[in-house]
């Protein structure tokens, strides 16, 4: 929390009522990682539940107090100010403390769940009430992910208050994380049907089209099932292209998606530190459609395979699991995609190895009506849009040639638009004719980034 | 330019830079830029961003290193002392002379000092240049209070500077209002207040009389020609700029306020031009300056002059005048003529929003209608568009019917066509209310308000 405070501003230095109310959150959150400290490593000598849930509940509640309090302080005008000099959000110690602990978590979460046994029963009351069963390590985890959400999506909110887009567009990644990533799967779990995320779909959620979870579906979930299914097909392969076509790849990336909701909330003091350099897009081209073309060659192969009863690859499907699962959805998406975010900002799943990403960025290059229009010749090659941009893209380099910019990376945040000290992007969607032309009034010299 | 001259360019900022970059598309002449300034091209308006902490110097740097490589447009990091124009040669600091088959002075701007006594005192300086930025950083350490002379965009880039390290601000302005010379009344109203509530103090008709030393040398007040006695440890000199043209002074070459140029910036010497902020016109277009000092006028130097370098002499034609800045979290946009006052040949039309964050105005001739100029103040409008407006010569009439289309505001964000229509309607009652609801993408279509050419 202490990215939101200004390197300049002693936080504490007065008693005013708003400097006890920041005094007030800071305490709760210190007892609060104290009671989740306990719960975790207290052996249950107290309460996991009392000190725990309590614990969560306290951080919860007093970072709310400090963001709210810490925000609104600050003019809309400072939005930006220190983000280069603050220790937390320059890669400095506190950074590395953050990204280790971050990281040390996810690993404890994939490899050794059975050391978050503490924390697991903090939850426990939480996840009967909404589940009726009990808790395990997955539910803690959405647990805290969707807090994180919704907390720093507060901080979000208060900090681009000035912007209806954002204000919009971040109500919208709080809602679906609260409502379809974790209400709603807990409630078909109290149900007694299959936990299903209406908004994850293949391929990012690369098994929802697999056979053996279609068929599982199917079987367990009887007509809910059969709409599960329905639903997944139809937004992978109906859905996504329409509404990519007119609104873009933001759609989903940046006002949908559970990932990019932490990005655009949790990770959001963290966008600057993105890799601009053309070495790190060659990473990312070379890295993200390779891991898109090997989810739809094993999809197609599991059904081939499927079809054939087996007699194609025999049990194929678990090893690919496994295999995928660890390398793709738990080291890459989890650990390095959000326990690196202080230090390599908060896209690097996104931009480096989501193939929802990488299908929705191809047809936002090529079949969308989507650009974000620079105005005529007004920019002034200042780099506030490349260096807010989370997804690494040189936003200047089109800008100050009155160019569009139109890349299949682009999530559609619009935070490049909202830095420009000259108000010179915007994000629209608009005939496809002449979507790749600039503006009349400024000429221009290629340079060419990428050939 | 033939592929065995050389052509040197004295200063890599826009002015040069573009120069440089379109002179290189037409020719593969030996380019040199050179500049005692920064070792490559950097964005001039961006240095307050860095120290602010919002970008690292890396940050505003336009083109990364490999750019100047590939296209062989070699930047040398010298002082250049002299120019022996006789025998076509730069006499630089720290390297041996440099030959020039042709040669053009893009040397820019620097803080404009009036003499006042305690000017050269430690703590008081400008900000135009990269050096000054560092400075600057150095002089307001740990302090407390600052002074910000002159109510201008420099002015109020440095008082938000200052404001972002917490250090108070006191701005002496010489007029009413916030810079008044430029703005009309009810806008330098508007963002005089919107610059108050932002805590940072401003001083109306108040002058620099003098600057008082402390026991170390150190800025440690000013005196204002009132009496006033202001302490601050800081003084920023933001009284406008003029062109950096001293070690020209006494050579052959012509200058006045500035190098002085005919429309193809050519001076009085032989294969020596000048262009950007250090050039001054000897006959000014009617309304334009003789020494035009922003961003966008040094970029239409350099793209005009490499035009008369690489194909046919082309005379310098600005076109509509457009500027941007920002006032803190206030945005302005110009296009077009809108002085900050005006006779009765013109009239106006001016929108405030309730929030005192947010006008617009459209000026225009009161007989014909025609449309001057539009300030807009926390808004955006298409500059595509607008520039189209001015150029075809619409009147205010013709505006309203493609009103909705020049909006270029963030999607969601509230839309003000109807209190402008209001307004409108108030002024010309026997002007039907513009009916049918125009497009932007109809219009960019119908008028090809775009470019498809492909970049070479």
């Amino acid at each position: 929390m202490s990215t939101s405070s200004s390197t300049y501003s002693a936080p504490l230095s007065s008693i005013t009522a708003g400097g006890f109310i920041k005094l007030i959150g800071l305490l709760l959150i210190a007892l609060g990682i104290l009671g989740m400290m306990v719960a975790a490593f207290g052996g249950e000598a107290a309460s996991p539940v009392s000190t725990g849930l309590t614990g969560i509940a306290a951080v919860t509640a007093g970072g709310l107090m400090y963001i709210w309090q810490v925000r609104r302080q600050k003019s809309v005008a400072e939005q930006n100010n220190g983000a280069w000099q603050n220790d937390m959000t320059t890669r400095g110690a506190s950074a590395w403390v953050t990204g280790v602990v971050l990281t040390g978590f996810y690993i404890l979460l994939y490899w050794f769940p059975t050391t978050l046994h503490g924390l697991v029963l903090a939850v426990e009351p939480l996840s009967q009430w909404l589940r009726n069963r009990p808790a395990d390590h997955w539910f803690l985890y959405g647990t805290f992910y969707t807090l994180a959400i919704l907390v720093m999506g507060v901080h979000a909110l208060l900090k681009y208050r000035n912007s209806n887009y954002h204000i919009i567009r971040t109500i919208s990644v709080m809602f679906f994380q609260l409502g379809f990533a974790f209400l709603l799967p807990a409630l078909l779990l109290a149900l007694n049907q299959p936990e299903f995320y209406f908004s994850y779909f293949w391929p990012l959620k690369y098994d929802y089209l697999f056979p053996g979870t279609v068929s599982y579906l199917i079987d367990n979930g009887a007509a809910l099932g059969v709409f599960m299914v329905f639903w997944g097909a139809v937004l992978s392969f109906i859905a996504t292209p329409i509404l990519t076509y007119y609104f873009g790849k933001r759609w989903y990336c940046s006002w949908v998606c559970g990932c990019g909701g932490l990005a655009e909330t949790a990770g959001d003091p963290y966008r600057h530190l993105s890799d601009k350099s053309k070495k790190a897009w060659q990473w990312e081209v070379a890295i993200i459609y390779p891991i898109l073309g090997f989810i739809i060659i094993t999809t197609l192969v599991l059904w081939i395979n499927s079809w054939s009863e087996g007699r194609l690859l025999g049990n194929l499907s678990s090893g690919f699991s496994s295999t995928y699962g660890f390398f793709i959805g738990a080291m890459f998406s989890g650990v390095v995609g959000v326990g690196f975010y202080p230090i390599m900002g908060n896209r690097v799943w996104c931009r480096f190895g989501c193939p929802m990403a990488a299908y929705l960025g191809l047809l936002q290059k090529h079949f969308s009506r989507f650009r974000i229009t620079t105005n005529g010749g007004q920019c002034i090659s200042c780099g506030n849009c490349s260096t807010y941009c989370e997804m690494g893209i040189d936003v200047r380099h089109y800008a100050q040639q009155g160019e569009p910019i139109i890349r299949a990376s682009c999530v559609g945040c619009g935070i490049c638009a909202h830095v420009c000290p000259r108000g010179v992007l915007k994000l629209e969607n608009g005939p496809r004719e002449n979507r790749f032309a600039a503006t009349p009034l400024i000429k221009r010299s290629d340079v060419g980034i990428l050939n | 330019m033939q592929a065995s001259l050389h052509l040197v360019i004295i200063g890599n900022g826009i002015a040069g830079v573009t120069l440089a970059q379109h002179v290189r598309e037409k020719s593969d002449c030996r380019i040199t830029l050179v500049s005692s300034e920064s070792a490559t091209h950097l964005s001039r308006p961006a240095l307050m961003y860095v120290y602010m902490g919002h970008m690292r110097y890396k940050d505003i740097l336009p083109y990364p290193d490999w750019y100047w490589t590939k296209h062989n447009l070699t930047q040398l990091h010298d002082l250049v002392t002299e120019v022996n124009f006789e025998k076509r040669q730069l006499i630089l600091q720290n390297h041996d002379p440099l030959s020039y088959d042709v040669l053009v002075l893009a040397t820019g701007s620097c803080p404009a000092f009036y003499n006042w006594p305690g000017q050269d005192l430690e703590g008081v300086q400008g900000l135009v240049t990269l050096q000054d930025l560092q400075s600057m950083e150095g002089n307001t350490k740990g302090i407390k209070e600052a002074v910000v002379v002159g109510g201008g965009l420099i002015g109020i880039e440095m008082a938000e500077m200052l404001r972002s390290r917490g250090i108070g601000v006191t701005m002496l302005v010489r007029d009413q209002l916030y810079w008044q010379n430029t703005l009309p009344q009810q806008e330098a109203k508007l963002i005089s207040k919107y610059i108050k509530e932002h805590g940072i103090e401003l001083l109306f008709q108040e002058e620099l009389a003098s600057i008082n030393p402390d026991a170390q040398d150190r800025v440690a007040s000013i005196t204002t020609k009132s009496g006033k006695l202001l302490p601050c440890q800081f003084v920023g000199i933001a009284t406008g700029v003029k062109p950096s043209i001293n070690f020209l002074r006494n050579s052959a070459l012509e200058t006045d306020k500035g190098i002085l140029v005919n429309e193809y910036f050519e001076t009085n010497l032989p294969n020596v031009y000048a262009i950007g902020d250090c050039s001054q016109f000897q006959k000014p277009a009617p309304l334009a300056p003789a020494v035009e000092q922003l961003w966008y006028t040094a970029r239409k130097h350099g793209e005009a002059l490499a035009q008369t370098l690489t194909s046919e002499r082309t005379v310098y034609n600005r076109g509509p005048w457009f500027n941007s800045a920002k006032f803190l979290d206030v945005e302005y946009q110009t296009y077009g003529y809108v002085p900050a006052s005006w006779n009765e040949e013109y009239e106006s039309l001016y929108w405030e929003h309730t929030s005192g964050h947010k006008a617009i105005r459209f000026l225009y001739e009161q007989k014909s209608g025609l449309l001057a100029g539009i300030n807009l103040l926390g808004i955006r409008y298409r500059h595509d568009l607008c520039h189209h407006w001015l150029q075809q010569h619409y009147t205010i009439h013709n505006v309203m019917q493609e009103l909705p289309a020049v909006n270029f505001d963030p999607e969601f964000f509230q839309r003000y066509e109807q209190e402008l229509y209001r307004q409108y309607a108030q002024k010309f009652p026997e002007q039907a209310t513009p009916a049918r609801k125009s497009n932007w993408w109809d219009l960019r279509n119908r008028f090809s308000l775009f470019s498809t050419s492909e970049s070479c």
